[in-house]
C-alpha cells in the first residue's frame, strides 16, 4: 500500500493502481472519454492530465495511465490543468459541435463556446470501439486507420468484414454514440462512422423471435465449444 | 574489376591487429587515388556520370593499376558537389562533371593541376588548390566526419586500414561492461539525436533494468527536415556506427540490434546492408566476436515514411509492425522498450562517437566542447547560405562563427534574418542572438535547441509566417492522430496560420495561436506535439510585426504569401527584352515588341515569382 | 516484420494490391485490421496503382526554402494533376515526400530514383520529357 495526495487530501493506495483509479475510488472527479474499465487505458483524449509533483518537479500526467508511488502529490483541478481542459474541449466541440456527449461534458466543464471553424463529426478517436474488439471481444474487426487529420475508424478496405459478429460491443462502449445499432426485423444494422455492416439475426426455435446474430452466436459456441445447437432457443425459452 | 576476397574470421586482437598491418602493408600511401563523392546530395548533382567517366577512362587508358578509385561518402560541402580530391596531395576539385574526366585524368598524370576546377574563396578572390585550405573545411574539427574522404563505404578493408575495430578490440579484451560504460559517463556524451541524455547514464539504466533480453537500436529515422548528418554517416562510414554499437550491446548487455533506417534513405540502408554482411564475414559482428565469446546480431528494419517513428516509442512499435503511435514515457524504454523488453535507443551520431571516446579516453573527449555539452556536432547547414553542406564543430562555437566564417555568408548579397535550428521542435533565432554558443543548453534558454542539428538560414526574402505555416503544415500531416491536442490543435494551428497568410486572418488570432500552443506543449502525448508550438513561438517572439502586417495590413512584407502579393511590370524599366515572357509557366505575360514594355495578365497570373527572378533590370515590382 | 514485407511487396507492384495485404495477414497470422492500418498509416505505401514513373518531390525545410513549392505547382500545371494523382495515361504519379536528405542540393526532385538537384521551374519540362 502507498500514500499520496490528492488535492491535499491523503489517501491510500494499492501500488501498481494508476491515479485515475484510486480518484475513483475516493470519489474524487476527473473527466475522461476514452477510459474504460473493460479495456487497458490508452491515454489519447488527455482529459484526464493531472498535475504531480515529485520532489521538486512539477509536471502533467496521464492520470489513467500513471502508477501510484509514495509520497505523490497530486492536482487534479489546478488553474493549469483547467485551463488545458477548456482548450480539449473547445477543440472536441469543434469537431463535433452537434454530438450531445460532447456538448454536455463540455458544459459541464466550463465551455459553452468554440473559436474555431465547425466539423459535424461524432467520433472522436478514442478507439474505445477498437480496443473492445480487440481485448475483449478478440476478433479484431474494426481499426483506426490513416494517420493524423485523416484518421478514421474503419473496416479494412471499408468493406464488409469477415470477422465482424455483429455483438455490437462498439455501439455499446461508444462515449458519444457515434456508432449506431438497430435491430429491424430479422437484420441488425450497425452503423461505423465510415461504412455499416448488417448481420442475419438467428430465429428462436421456440417463440419464432429474432434475437442475436448468427456470427455471434457461431463465435461463442466455437470458443465455448459448445454443441451447435446450443443457441437454437433464445434466453426466454431457454431453461 | 575486383576479385573476390577470401576473408577469414578473425578470432583474436592480435589477428585484428595483424591484419589491419596487412592491409596498411599492402597499401602505398604515396599512389594517386581519386576520391569521388557518391553520397546522395552528389548523386543529386551527376556523381554517377563523374563515377562511370573516371571508371571508364582509367579502363581505356590502361590506367586502372597505377591510380586508385575510391568512391566515398559524404564528405560534406555539399554547395560545390560533384566533390572530387586527387590524393595524395588533397587536392580538391569541385562542381566536377562527366565532362571534366578525361581532363582530371591527364592533368593528374602529368602532375598538373585542372586550375578550372578549383574552389574560389569568394572573399579574397584566389584559388584554393587544397582540401585543407578550403575556409570551410579549415575551421571544423571533422572527427566523425573527416573520414568519409578515406572510405569506400563498401571495403571494410579502408575502415580497417584507418585503424577501424580497435575500439571494439579494447573494449572486449582490456575492459569490462561497467568500465565502459563509466567511460562513456565520464566523456560527457549527451545524446545526439536530439532529446540530449546523457549516453553513459542511460546505458547503465538500460544495464541495470529487470530481465534477460535487452535491445540495442540505432535511430537512423532522421526525420528533421533539414538534417542529413545521420544520412552521410550511415551512407559514408557505416561501420563507425557498428563499432560503437557493439561496443555498447557488450556494456550493457544485449545481443540483439536493430538499425531503423528511415524509408527516404535507399543508399544508407543499401550500404549498412553491406557493412553489416562484411562484419559478418571478419568475425567483428555476429557469434563469438573476435573469439571474445561475445554474441551480437544486428538487422536492418526500414521506416515506412512518418516522421513520428523518430520518436523512440514510435519507432519500436513500428519495429513490432504496428503503427508508429507513441505511448507515455512514464515507464522509460531502457525498461520496458521493444516488445516490452530492456532497450537502448540511441542515434546514429551517438553510436559513432564512442569508438572514438574507447580508442582516445573520456579525458580527450571531454576537453572538447563546452561546459555541459562535449564533444563536437555534426550540423547540416543548409537554407540561404554561401556554402551549404554539412559542418563538424565542437560545442559551444557560436552561430555566427558557423554561419559566417564557415557557411561564407548569405549569397546575393542579401540579409540574413533568421536560423531554424532543432528542425520543427525547434525554433527561429534571429540576427541579435547570433552569438549565442550552439550546445544543448544555451539555445533552449532562447525558445529554440539544437535537436539533432538542422540549421535553416533564412534572409529577407523568407516570410517568418510562411515558415511557421511550413512547419505546422509539416507536422501535421507527420502527426500519427492518436492524442486530441496534437491532432486537433495542429489542425486548427494550420488553419488559422493559413488564413492569416491568405490575407484572411483577424485580431484575436495569434492569442488563439498563443493559447493553442500553450495546450499542445502541456497536453500532448509525446515530443511531436509538445514541441510544435516551437516555431510558431518564436517566430511571434521575434518577428511580431511579420504577422501583425499580414493581419492587419494584409501584407506580406518579405513578398511570399501569394495571395498578398502583386507583380507588376514597370514600364520605365521594362527594355521588351522578352526574357520574363519565355520564363512564365502560365503564358501571363505578353510581349510587345522590342523597346516595348511587356504586358502581365493578372488574371492569369500564378504569382510563381518565374518573372521576378529571372528579370535583370529591376523591371518586375513584387508588393 | 511487416513494414519490410509490405516494403517488399510495394517495390514489387509498385502499390500494396488488397489480396495482397490478406495474404500477409493470414501468412503472419495477424489481424488484416491490423496490416490495413499499418498500409495506411506509412506514406510509403500506396493503396492504389501507381502510374509507370514516380515522381518525388521534396518538401523539406531546405528545400521549401529555395522554393519546392513553385516546383511541384510547376509540375501539378505540366501533368494536369495534384499532388498525390496518377495521370490518366497512367504514366506519371506525382507524390510529395519530407525530406531525403539532399538538402544542400534543394530544390530536389526524384523520378524513379534518380535525383535531380538545384531543380528550376524551367527544368521541369525537359525533365517530365525525357521519360517515355
Amino acid at each position: 500500500m502507498v500514500t499520496l495526495t490528492i488535492d491535499g487530501r491523503q489517501v491510500q493506495a494499492e501500488a501498481g493502481a494508476t491515479i485515475l483509479e484510486v480518484a475513483q475510488d475516493n470519489n474524487i472527479y476527473i473527466p475522461t472519454l476514452c477510459f474504460n474499465e473493460a479495456v487497458k487505458p490508452y491515454g489519447a483524449c488527455r482529459l484526464c492530465l493531472v498535475e504531480i509533483t515529485r520532489g521538486k518537479r512539477e509536471r502533467l500526467v496521464a492520470s489513467c495511465l500513471y502508477e501510484v508511488e509514495e509520497g505523490l502529490q497530486v492536482k487534479t483541478n489546478s488553474e493549469r490543468i483547467s485551463s488545458n481542459r477548456r482548450m480539449l474541449m473547445e477543440l472536441l466541440l469543434a469537431r463535433c459541435p452537434n454530438n450531445k456527449a460532447i456538448q454536455d461534458l463540455a458544459r459541464q466543464l466550463g465551455v459553452d463556446g468554440t473559436n474555431f471553424k465547425l466539423e459535424d463529426k461524432n467520433c472522436i478517436l478514442c478507439a474505445l470501439c477498437v480496443r473492445t474488439c480487440t481485448e475483449v471481444v478478440g476478433v479484431s474487426a474494426i481499426s483506426l486507420v490513416n494517420r493524423g487529420t485523416d484518421r478514421q475508424m474503419a473496416t479494412p478496405f471499408y468493406e464488409p468484414s469477415d470477422v465482424c459478429i455483429g455483438c455490437g460491443s462498439c455501439a455499446y462502449v461508444c462515449p458519444t454514440g457515434a456508432i449506431g445499432f438497430e435491430d429491424v426485423g430479422d437484420t441488425r444494422h450497425i452503423y461505423w462512422p465510415n461504412n455499416s455492416m448488417e448481420f442475419k439475426l438467428k430465429k428462436c426455435s421456440t417463440c419464432g423471435k429474432y434475437w442475436a446474430p448468427e456470427r455471434q452466436l457461431e463465435d461463442i459456441i466455437k470458443k465455448a465449444n459448445l454443441a451447435s445447437d446450443a443457441f437454437d432457443n433464445c434466453p426466454d425459452c431457454r431453461d | 574489376m575486383r576479385k573476390k576476397r577470401i576473408v577469414n574470421r578473425l578470432n583474436s586482437s592480435g589477428e585484428l591487429e595483424a591484419l589491419r598491418q596487412s592491409i596498411v602493408g599492402s597499401r602505398d600511401p604515396k599512389k594517386t587515388c581519386i576520391v569521388v563523392c557518391g553520397g546522395t546530395g552528389c548523386l543529386a548533382l551527376g556523381a554517377e556520370d563523374v563515377i562511370a567517366g573516371f571508371r571508364q577512362e582509367l579502363r581505356e587508358r590502361g590506367l586502372e593499376s597505377k591510380i586508385d578509385l575510391r568512391i566515398t561518402g559524404c564528405p560534406g560541402f555539399c554547395e560545390r558537389g560533384t566533390l572530387v580530391v586527387i590524393k595524395p596531395e588533397n587536392i580538391l576539385y569541385q562542381q566536377v562533371r562527366g565532362e571534366d574526366v578525361p581532363e582530371i585524368i591527364s592533368e593528374t598524370i602529368k602532375g598538373s593541376i585542372v586550375d578550372r576546377l578549383l574552389y574560389v574563396d569568394p572573399n579574397t578572390g584566389k584559388k584554393v588548390t587544397y582540401e585543407n585550405d578550403v575556409p570551410f573545411y579549415k575551421k571544423q574539427k571533422r572527427l566523425l566526419l573527416g573520414d568519409n574522404a578515406n572510405i569506400d563505404p563498401t571495403i571494410i578493408d579502408d575502415y580497417l586500414a584507418l585503424g577501424g575495430y580497435t575500439a571494439l578490440s579494447k573494449a572486449l579484451f582490456k575492459m569490462s561492461p561497467e568500465g565502459i560504460i563509466e567511460e562513456v559517463k565520464k566523456s560527457g556524451l549527451r545524446g545526439r539525436g536530439g532529446g540530449g541524455f546523457p549516453t553513459g547514464v542511460k546505458w547503465e539504466t538500460c544495464r541495470h533494468a529487470h530481465g534477460d533480453t535487452r535491445y540495442i537500436i540505432c535511430n537512423c529515422d532522421e526525420g528533421d527536415p533539414g538534417a542529413f548528418m545521420d544520412r552521410s554517416l550511415m551512407e559514408g562510414n557505416p561501420h563507425s556506427v557498428l563499432e560503437g554499437m557493439i561496443i555498447g550491446a557488450y556494456a550493457i548487455g544485449g545481443h540483439e540490434g536493430y538499425i531503423y533506417v528511415r524509408n527516404e534513405y535507399p543508399l544508407a540502408v543499401k550500404n549498412a546492408q553491406i557493412a553489416i554482411k562484411q562484419a559478418e564475414e571478419y568475425g567483428l559482428l555476429g557469434k563469438n566476436i573476435l573469439g571474445s565469446g561475445f554474441d551480437f546480431a544486428v538487422k536492418i528494419s526500414r521506416g515506412g515514411g512518418a516522421f513520428v517513428c523518430g520518436e523512440s516509442t514510435a519507432l519500436m512499435a513500428s519495429l513490432e509492425g504496428k503503427v508508429g503511435e507513441p505511448r507515455a514515457k512514464y515507464v522509460h524504454t531502457v525498461e520496458k522498450g521493444l516488445y516490452d523488453k530492456p532497450t537502448n535507443l540511441n542515434n546514429v551520431e551517438t553510436w559513432a562517437n564512442v569508438p572514438l571516446i574507447i580508442n582516445n579516453g573520456a579525458g580527450w573527449y571531454s576537453a572538447i566542447g563546452s561546459e555541459g555539452s562535449k564533444g563536437t556536432k555534426i550540423f547540416s547547414l543548409v537554407g540561404k547560405i554561401n556554402n551549404t553542406g554539412l559542418v563538424e564543430v565542437s560545442m559551444g562555437i557560436s552561430l555566427r562563427e558557423i554561419i559566417y566564417d564557415i557557411g561564407g555568408g548569405i549569397p546575393g548579397g542579401k540579409k540574413f534574418k533568421a536560423v531554424q535550428t532543432g528542425g520543427p521542435s525547434g525554433g527561429c533565432i534571429p540576427e541579435s542572438m547570433l552569438n549565442l554558443p550552439v550546445d544543448f543548453d544555451q539555445l533552449t534558454k532562447a525558445g529554440s535547441m539544437m535537436g539533432s542539428g538542422g540549421m535553416i538560414v533564412m534572409d529577407e526574402d523568407t516570410c517568418m509566417v510562411d515558415i511557421a505555416k511550413y512547419f505546422v503544415s509539416f507536422l501535421e500531416g507527420e502527426s500519427c492522430g492518436k492524442c486530441v491536442p496534437c491532432r486537433e490543435g495542429l489542425k486548427r494551428m494550420s488553419q488559422i496560420l493559413t488564413d492569416i497568410a491568405q490575407g484572411k486572418g483577424k485580431d484575436g488570432d495569434i492569442g488563439l495561436l498563443e493559447r493553442l500552443s500553450s495546450t499542445l506543449i502541456d497536453s500532448s502525448l509525446c515530443a511531436l506535439g509538445s514541441s510544435a508550438p516551437n516555431p510558431v513561438l518564436t517566430t511571434l517572439r521575434y518577428f511580431r510585426d511579420e504577422y501583425e502586417a499580414h493581419i492587419r495590413d494584409k501584407r506580406c512584407p518579405a513578398g511570399v504569401c501569394k495571395e498578398l502579393v502583386t507583380y507588376l511590370i514597370s514600364e520605365e524599366k521594362c527594355p521588351g527584352c522578352g526574357l520574363c515572357v519565355k520564363a512564365c509557366p502560365v503564358e501571363a505575360i505578353t510581349f510587345m515588341g522590342k523597346k516595348k514594355p511587356v504586358v502581365l495578365d493578372q488574371e492569369k497570373c500564378v504569382k510563381c515569382g518565374s518573372c521576378y527572378d529571372v528579370c535583370k533590370l529591376d523591371a518586375v515590382i513584387r508588393e | 516484420m511487416l513494414v519490410s514485407i509490405l516494403q517488399d511487396i510495394q517495390a514489387e507492384y509498385s502499390y500494396l494490391p488488397k489480396e495482397a495485404l490478406v495474404v500477409v495477414s493470414q501468412g503472419l497470422a495477424l489481424p488484416l485490421t491490423q496490416v490495413y492500418s499499418v498500409a495506411t498509416f506509412f506514406k510509403a505505401f500506396s493503396l492504389k496503382p501507381r502510374g509507370r514513373h514516380l515522381i518525388n518531390v521534396c518538401l523539406g525545410t531546405a528545400c521549401h526554402v529555395r522554393g519546392a513549392v513553385r516546383i511541384l505547382e510547376e509540375i501539378e500545371r505540366k501533368l494536369d494533376i495534384n499532388s498525390g494523382g496518377t495521370t490518366q495515361d497512367r504514366k506519371y504519379t506525382l507524390e510529395t515526400v519530407n525530406c531525403v536528405g539532399a538538402c544542400a542540393l534543394g530544390p530536389i526532385v526524384i523520378v524513379d530514383g534518380k535525383y535531380s538537384g538545384q531543380m528550376k521551374t524551367d527544368k521541369v519540362k525537359p525533365l517530365l520529357e525525357s521519360y517515355k
